[in-house]
């Protein structure tokens, strides 16, 4: 994570937390600024966390269903096919069958109003960046029907599976807040930093915390958000490393075609050259 | 040594076996080794070997992807995600096709650059240049029906918005395009009558095209940057003096651009093969869903210049609808192009020797083309429409004017021989 | 430079290149030629299968269902008569000891299965691949009046006793194939893998 995030985050770790700063990249559906995240598909203990918690906390809801649990243990550091059997499928799957989920689209329908999406692909329709977002921004909503509403996501119909975690979050206005935390301007968008300066002007629907109100701390949340994203990110294209990986080969095998090609090309032309 | 003429005299009587049989020698000797192409030619004449390399890893790749696609509206999401994930080297093929469909327009735009610029299209090579265009034609209408196939929400209301053009046709529009779709909404069935034409119907066009305009090619012998004919000047043995055996001396230099290009395709599939949403949509991540029309529909970008102008049509004209306005300029945009060796009057083909009025227009022309390419990627808005409207004028005009600019401009004289 | 080196070089760059592009051409063919293994899902399809054998009684046979591979699998519970027979009728097979034919080294014994009783085979023919079918009794056959129980396939006229083995002079060349197998609990028997039985 970037040293701005890692400052500010720890400048508001006193009282309040301000999330969704850091770059300005808004989200699709509302004008929240996104807090930028990069995946790393590298990153093989991300991935396994990511997976673990994607299993508990989503996949009662949201299936995975193009992707195989053979093939997640696998590319995610060689999980012996035994262990991912006792530990992480919880349906009675079979290792070699899709990642779905043990509730009916019907039930679901019931319950929510919609069926929940399938998740395989989000990270390529939407962004794994908007994935940690989401994820970060739930908070205490009394006019929504489960209570809970997300900035990223606007009427989101969904409740926050991770509330045990990361706690409840509430809107709060942010010129409102004692001077000191604006020490955290490094972190936000120039003009928002602008129109909090000039007297305070009311800025609210930042979100804050209630400490104390989650199993998790708010790195360890951060860190969990980040895990699932990066493995939904795995997900949506299982065979990333797998291609760049092949790529650095076979381009290394037509640069060398390449100067072959170059010197049997110019050796036949001196012929043309010399008429 | 006897033992090496014994073999060389085995070959050689096989091969007058197969002669006499098959024209083989005769015909390599015709079109390879005895075709002989202008010395003078630069890399905007690799374009059309880069086009046949395309088209050959098309026809592979297309092959193999439908060995695992399933052509309805229940099973092809599924299916290229299956061809994604579970098939072996699924992915490889897929990106390959999807890059290479991008690829194939990229180098078509650059050949028919190189036409213009160098007036290729000129006497004696209309017929050359008009099989050019329907070979075009053809691949406009092979990537529209195969951007449906991968069942995306992006393939579905793209697709849905084009066919709706048909709509605008004056009386009997709305039935046509339920005889299109063969259903009141875009559903499975015209998914499986796009997947028969795109795989079998368009490819067999496309391939006997080809070979026309190959033939045709041959017949007349390849323009060149000088825009002269190398046949006027020959040697005592027919041969012209500025001409070089297509083989060796083009099958090497085409070798090399190959490789250049297949680096750079390389470099895409391998590193970007959604090429920032350009090559394959983010919302076609998502399974076509008639209920929800993504944000923002865009066609792939080398349908873009001709959406713009067709956006562009925003008010009636001569008690015709704006709808039916922008498939006339749509269609005239994409069709004028045929009627250039007509359009082009000058003394001389190639831009080397026209004038500023021919430079400039070209250069206008192809900076309209791109302009109107981005707008059609962006959402409209008043200013983006207006500057679609002046361009879509200045594009038409390129063509409309080109009788007049051609012929009263300042042209310098062609030279003898090519310059090389 | 001379013509000579000229051409020399020519010879020598034109070898290089057509070698390294025809490299190039092999290794192009690689995902082509490797697309057509079995894909993950046929994987997953042809997963180990688990049957609960506990019902069924001496004489009968559960097969051709349940299916390994999409490929119908016979599993027969031979009564004690049955396995005196496969015990000493030899001399009408082709490979009574099974030296030319497929199956696991457990099985490699008269009842070729890893319990006397229970004979665990592929239910397809080796000669041509058609699924034979069973006539477990003791009784005279249209096809054989001295049917001593087994399978006969109706394709090709092939015949097999009841642990799968081929009567001499028939079209099939070798006896049916035994899966790899394990019970994993008296009941239960996992087909599709070598494991240890319980």
């Amino acid at each position: 994570m970037s040293e701005p995030i890692l400052s500010m985050t720890r400048a508001v770790a006193i009282g309040l937390l301000t999330i969704g700063i850091g770059t300005h990249t808004l989200a699709a559906d509302s004008d929240w600024i996104m807090q930028s995240m990069s995946p790393d598909l590298d990153d093989i203990p991300s991935l396994q966390r990511g997976a673990n918690l994607y299993v508990n906390f989503c996949l009662g809801c949201h299936s995975l269903e193009h992707q195989r649990y053979e093939r997640t243990a696998d590319d995610l550091g060689e999980i012996p096919h035994e262990l991912m059997v006792a530990n992480v499928i919880h349906t009675g799957q079979k290792i070699g069958e899709h990642i779905q989920t043990a509730m009916s689209k019907e039930d679901a329908k019931g319950w929510f109003g919609a069926a929940p999406p399938d998740l395989t692909m989000v990270t390529r329709v939407r962004s794994p960046e908007w994935v940690y977002n989401f994820l970060l921004t739930f908070y205490e909503d009394s006019s929504r029907p489960l209570g809970v509403n997300n900035k990223v996501f606007p009427n989101v119909a969904m409740p926050h599976a991770m509330l045990s975690l990361q706690g409840i979050q509430e809107e709060v206005c942010i010129g409102n807040r004692p001077i000191d935390l604006l020490d955290v301007q490094t972190a936000l968008e120039q003009d928002r930093v602008e129109s909090i300066k000039e007297g305070g002007v009311e800025n609210c629907g930042e979100l804050s915390l209630i400490p104390g109100s989650g199993m998790f701390s708010v790195e360890e949340y951060e860190q969990a958000a980040f895990d699932i994203a990066n493995f939904l990110h795995y997900v949506g294209d299982p065979t990333r490393a797998e291609r760049e990986a092949l790529g650095k080969y076979v381009i290394g095998f037509l640069l060398v075609l390449l100067v072959l090609a170059y010197f049997l090309n110019r050796n036949y032309w001196t012929d043309v050259k010399k008429n | 040594m006897s033992e090496v003429t014994e073999k060389g005299r085995w070959v050689s009587r096989s091969m007058q076996w197969v002669d006499d049989r098959i024209p083989i020698t005769a015909t390599f000797k015709q079109h390879a080794s005895e075709y002989y192409a202008p010395k003078n030619f630069n890399v905007w004449y690799a374009m059309g070997a880069l086009a046949l390399v395309v088209l050959v890893i098309q026809v592979l790749t297309g092959i193999w992807l439908t060995m695992a696609y399933v052509p309805t509206g229940e099973g092809a999401f599924a299916s290229v995600e299956y061809i994604m994930r579970d098939v072996d080297f699924g992915y490889l093929i897929r990106y390959m096709h999807s890059t290479g469909a991008s690829a194939f327009f990229v180098v078509v735009y650059l050949h028919m650059f190189r036409g213009f610029a160098y007036g290729s299209y000129r006497k004696p090579r209309e017929l050359l240049w008009l099989i050019g265009m329907a070979i075009y034609l053809v691949l406009m209408a092979e990537g529209f029906f195969g951007y449906l196939l991968p069942w995306g929400n992006m393939s579905y209301w793209g697709a849905q918005v084009i066919v709706s053009l048909i709509g605008a046709i004056p009386y009997f529009g709305p039935e046509l395009m339920e005889w299109v779709r063969g259903d009141f909404v875009m559903s499975g069935i015209t998914l499986n009558r796009f997947f028969a034409l795109h795989v079998v119907a368009l490819p067999l066009m496309l391939v006997g095209l080809v070979f026309l305009h190959i033939v045709a090619l041959h017949h007349v012998g390849s323009s060149n940057p000088d825009g002269i004919e190398i046949k006027a000047k020959k040697d005592e043995n027919g041969v012209p003096l500025d001409g070089i055996p297509f083989h060796p001396y083009y099958s090497t230099k085409d070798f090399v651009a190959i490789v250049v290009f297949l680096i750079l395709f390389c470099a895409v599939v391998f590193y970007a093969p959604e090429m920032g949403g350009y090559f394959i949509e983010k919302p076609n991540f998502e399974e076509a869903n008639p209920l929800k029309t993504p944000e923002h529909i865009a066609p792939v970008w080398y349908y873009t210049p001709f959406y713009a102008m067709l956006r562009a049509a925003t008010f009636p004209f001569l008690g015709i609808d704006a709808k039916f306005w922008g498939l006339i300029i749509m269609a005239g945009a994409i069709l004028i192009p045929a009627a250039l060796p007509w359009l082009d009057r000058s003394k001389v083909k190639s831009m080397r020797y026209k004038g500023w009025f021919s430079k400039i227009a070209l250069m206008n022309f192809v900076a309209c083309f791109l302009v109107l390419g981005y707008l059609g990627t962006i959402p409209p808005s008043p200013i983006a429409t207006a500057t679609a409207q002046i361009m879509t004028i200045v594009y038409f005009a390129y063509f409309i004017l080109m009788p007049w600019y051609t012929t009263i401009e300042q042209t310098k004289p062609e030279p003898e021989r090519v310059s090389h | 430079m001379s013509e000579d080196t000229l051409n020399t070089n020519r010879r020598y760059l034109l070898l290089a290149t057509t070698g390294v592009a025809a490299v190039g051409v092999v290794g192009a063919t690689i995902p082509f030629v490797q697309s057509w293994q079995p894909s993950a899902r046929a994987r997953a399809l042809g997963a180990p299968i688990k049957v609960n054998i506990g019902k069924l009684k001496p004489g009968e046979i559960l097969g051709p269902l349940p299916a390994w591979r999409g490929q119908p699998i016979f599993i027969v519970n031979r009564t004690p008569a049955a396995i005196e027979i496969l015990e000493n009728e030899l001399a009408n097979l082709a490979d009574p000891d099974s030296i030319e034919s497929v199956q696991p080294e457990y099985t490699e014994n008269p009842y070729r299965s890893r319990r006397p009783e229970i004979g665990v085979y592929l239910g397809l023919c080796t000669h041509l691949g058609c699924s034979p079918k069973y006539y477990g009794a003791v009784q005279p056959e249209d096809f054989e009046s001295d049917w001593k129980g087994g399978f006969f396939c109706p394709c090709h006229g092939s015949k097999f006793d009841l642990a799968g083995r081929v009567e001499r002079n028939l079209p099939a060349p070798t006896n049916l194939t035994v899966p790899p197998h394990y019970y994993e609990s008296d009941e239960v028997l996992v087909i599709g893998l070598d494991g240890q039985s319980a």
